[in-house]
């Protein structure tokens, strides 16, 4: 990737990250215990792709990426899994309609 | 006396290594040229049987699960082991760089390891073959498959997934290299079509071929492990199989035919010396179907069982995606339109493809509709539709494409007349072969039975599909042997032997090693006809 | 003439010896390495992705049975798995930082906490792979799941069948997580060896951005499989 280093040191956004990855691994396991009807996956999930998304930008440099193409192919990734899902779910999901 | 050769990619080295150990991509892209025109004749050989056992009603040439292998080897080798590597893996790999102005690929070595890794799965498929083979048919749905079938699913399903890999390195090596190698002012609104087309084939290459393979692998481990994904008795749905399956194998047909897309432009453009009509619609449809052909897959399975609704959505989607291939047809058409039209092979093979394309492009909106498609489906309504787009497109496309540049790549001119009549040949042979299945197909005969004596009045059109398929053969078998005769007995090529735009033309037939001496620096548009046609005149860079 | 000192740095570029004959400039050639990694990080998700589909659908059609064979896989050790690999990531992430500014002690003390933390992870899947074994969790033959009650529906019992689809494609998704960490493993041996013979400079490290960007993906999955698999009814 390109040379240009921010002028202070990167360190301290790496140990913030980490430690906001393992908070959010703690509330995950926290909330699991909890009974929160239907909202269990969507939060579990939530908490999963807040996660990946720090990950992602942060400890893969996809923030300060200065190539607009890197966030193209992620971005592209992401849309074509969700295509494959949620069509998917189009014929599995109305199965039961009359 | 003869001339000292001047040094170029085939004398450089000498010697089998350095073919097999070669980062060359025209190098490579020959290693490719060898290999699928032995996977053709291997599945033109389960063409041949096919039709054969279908001269006669009864099935008697072979047994019925021989004559299920027999179809489905004939899919398989020329599904994965043919069309899908063919434009790319051998015109593709050649031009890709030269058409950019770069001296490789962005990966060599990730290029020849696709090689390698295309011949391991073609030698797994072949002892698959060779032991037994699989009868499934190509798709091999489960729960058959998986868990009745005796033949060598896992073997074969490995071989696929061996060779995908190949396909998916081949187009992330592409993708790389039209991003990050482009030539000085190769700006990418400059660059050819068929570099466009190719970047829509690896796009869908690199999306689609991951979801098969780890269907593959799902259907190894319930066949190896009885894992059970796709059991029924598990309460496992055989249809997530068909999903999975067909998310790949659906964009795998536009991997076929946007490469041949993507030659049929440049030879448009040439032989009608014209730029193309359009630039930015060709462009951008190439783009457009390879998204939209991730968007149609469940229009294999209306009749699977799968939801009424979710049929509803992916008939209207299947009706999209057809309007970025009409576009194309369209923009060709006006490309042809006053333009100053040259009846050279590779435009015979041009012509071929627009007419065969659009009738096989048009009947599959017949498919997509879901009235018309309950009757046809299974029939060889389909069988004829397929090979229409696979046979009349994509094979018409590659041929064309190697007429077009083997000047280029080797060196030698192929003999013009001979060209010509083999063009004819194979236009008049597929007609012949597949026009009688759609026939056959509309009037109820079902695909992949070996016994027709139900309906003995089928006889006289698969009759005439066979003899199609006869001609259709020698066809083939002509620019095969006038090739190769070319590489001894036929004329030195010139730089530009068609006058033709593209960087690729302006580098010594066959190139040096290297490509270009010094890195070219593009200040000119693509198909710039109306320069190249007027010599006298200063090139000058043609402002959009 | 051109400054002397841009002309030296000009030299040094030519003369690198990282610098493959097919590209223009070293430049190019990282950019080209870096994109090459994410289009394949791309193709890594639609690989996972096909799993994720089935598992998304079997667990919407037969969500009681997967809850309840979901209670049955050890949450602890899913969780201390998820903190090594977290861990491991920052370890990653101190490696390519260190690589960028010359650290080499730093580089090779974090690739070697990285690979002993994959480690790790691999001995604990190790111990939990063993326990669903010796509970007859393993799809096959030996495939046994009786009277394990549905999380929140007292009488009622998931369905052996149905539970034998969760962990068939437990073991799938964690087994093919699992090749894709020892593959990862052994890309960082492949990086320590270099780091060691100190071949990665501030100008060339991209071997070790490239192998980072590998490991962060194969966390990230982690980070999906486990709230999915191990968290789908975890009340008490």
């Amino acid at each position: 990737m390109s040379e240009h280093e921010s002028a202070k040191s990167p360190l301290k956004g790496y140990f913030a990250v980490w430690i906001a990855l393992l908070v959010g691994t703690g509330v995950t396991v926290y909330a699991a215990t909890l009974d929160l009807a239907p909202y269990n996956a969507a939060v579990a999930l939530g908490i999963a792709t807040i996660k990946a998304t720090l990950v992602t930008l942060f400890f893969m440099h996809v923030w300060h990426a200065s190539e607009k193409l890197t966030k193209l192919v992620v971005i592209g990734a992401l849309f074509f899994l969700l295509l494959l899902l949620g069509l998917t779910m189009t014929d599995f999901a109305t199965r039961g309609w009359s | 006396m003869p001339q000292p050769e001047r040094e170029n990619y085939l004398n450089k080295h000498y010697g089998v290594w350095s073919w097999l150990l070669t980062t060359d991509h025209k190098r490579i892209a020959l290693l490719y040229l060898i290999s699928i025109t032995f996977f053709f004749f291997i599945g033109g050989f389960f063409a041949l049987l096919i039709r054969l056992e279908l001269l006669t009603p009864a099935g008697d040439l072979v047994q019925a699960d021989t004559y299920n292998k027999l179809f489905t080897m004939h899919g398989m080798v020329m599904v994965f082991f043919f069309l899908i590597p063919s434009i790319p893996a051998v015109l593709g790999n050649f031009l890709v760089p030269m058409m950019i102005g770069a001296k490789d690929l962005a990966f060599p070595r990730i290029n020849l390891l696709s090689w390698y890794l295309y011949i391991i799965g073609g030698v797994m498929m072949l002892h698959c073959m060779l032991t037994g083979g699989v009868d499934t048919g190509w798709t091999f749905y489960a729960p058959f498959a998986t868990n009745f079938t005796n033949t060598k699913i896992v073997e074969a399903a490995l071989a696929i997934f061996v060779a995908g890999f190949s396909s998916i390195l081949t187009g992330l090596n592409f993708v790389v290299t039209i991003h990050r190698m482009r030539a000085p002012g190769m700006t990418w609104s400059r660059l050819p079509l068929f570099i466009w087309a190719h970047y829509a084939t690896s796009i869908i290459q690199l999306l689609g071929t991951p979801v098969i393979a780890v269907t593959i692998v799902l259907v190894a481990c319930e066949r190896a492990l009885h894992l059970g994904i796709f059991d029924p008795k598990l309460g496992g749905d055989p249809l997530l199989f068909q999903h999975l399956f067909w998310f790949y194998s659906h964009p795998a047909v536009y991997i076929m035919i946007l490469p041949a897309m993507g030659v049929v432009t440049e030879i448009i453009a040439c032989f009608s010396r014209k730029r193309i009509f359009g630039y930015s619609f060709v462009a951008f449809s190439s783009i457009a179907i390879a998204v939209f052909g991730f968007l149609v897959w469940a229009h294999h399975m209306f009749v699977a069982g799968m939801s009424v609704y979710a049929a509803l959505v992916f008939s209207l989607l299947s009706y999209a995606v057809a309007v970025p291939s009409a576009i194309k047809v369209f923009n060709w058409t006006a490309t042809l339109y006053k333009g100053s039209i040259h009846y050279d092979a590779p435009m015979l093979y041009a012509f071929g493809f627009l007419g065969l394309f659009t009738i096989g492009g048009l009947t599959g909106l017949f498919l997509a509709a879901l009235g018309i498609n309950v009757h046809v489906t299974d029939t060889y309504f389909v069988v004829a539709h397929f090979h229409y787009i696979m046979v009349g497109g994509a094979v018409m496309g590659y041929l064309g494409g190697m007429h077009f540049w083997w000047p280029k790549i080797s060196g030698k001119l192929y003999p013009e007349g001979w060209a010509r009549l083999a063009a004819l040949i194979v236009f008049i042979g597929f007609n012949l072969t597949f026009f009688p299945q759609f026939l056959l197909g509309y009037m109820g005969m079902p695909r992949r039975y070996y016994d027709y004596s139900h309906m003995p009045e089928f006889q006289i059109l698969n009759v005439l599909s066979t003899a199609g398929a006869t001609v259709l053969g020698v066809g083939y078998l002509l620019p095969m042997i006038y090739f190769l005769w070319s590489m001894r007995y036929g004329k030195p090529a010139p730089d530009n032997p068609w006058n033709a735009a593209g960087l690729e033309w302006k580098t010594p037939s066959p190139p040096p090693t290297f490509n270009f001496d010094e890195e070219p620096v593009v200040t000119w548009e693509a198909y710039n006809y109306e320069q190249l046609d007027a010599p006298s005149k200063e090139e000058v860079p043609v402002a959009r | 003439m051109p400054d002397s000192s841009a002309a030296t740095g000009l030299h040094a570029e030519a003369h690198n010896p990282a610098l493959l004959h097919h590209f223009a400039e070293p430049q190019q050639q990282r950019d080209a390495a870096s994109l090459g990694m994410w289009v394949f990080l791309a193709t890594e998700v639609m690989f996972f992705g096909g799993l994720f589909c089935a598992y998304l659908i079997y667990r919407r059609l037969y969500f009681g049975d997967f809850a309840a064979a979901s209670k049955t896989i050890n949450m602890g050790l899913g969780a201390t798995n998820t903190a090594v690999l977290i861990c491991s990531s920052l370890t990653v992430v101190l490696a390519v930082w260190a690589a960028q500014t010359a650290r080499r002690t730093l580089l090779i003390t974090s690739l070697i906490i990285t690979m002993l933390l994959g480690l790790v992870f691999l001995g604990i899947k190790g111990i939990e792979y063993r326990e669903k074994f010796v509970e007859h969790h393993v799809p096959g033959a030996s495939f046994s799941f009786d009277k394990v009650p549905i999380p929140g529906h007292p009488g009622q019992y998931a369905d052996p069948h149905h539970a034998q689809l969760f962990f068939s494609l437990y073991f799938v998704m964690t087994g093919l997580h699992a090749l894709h960490m020892i593959i990862g493993l052994g890309i960082f041996l492949w990086l320590l060896i270099m780091a060691w013979k100190g071949r990665f400079t501030p100008e060339w490290h991209t071997p070790v951005e490239i192998g980072g960007l590998y490991w962060h993906f194969v966390d990230i999955i982690w980070i999906y499989l486990f709230p999915l698999l191990y968290l789908i009814d975890r009340h008490p």
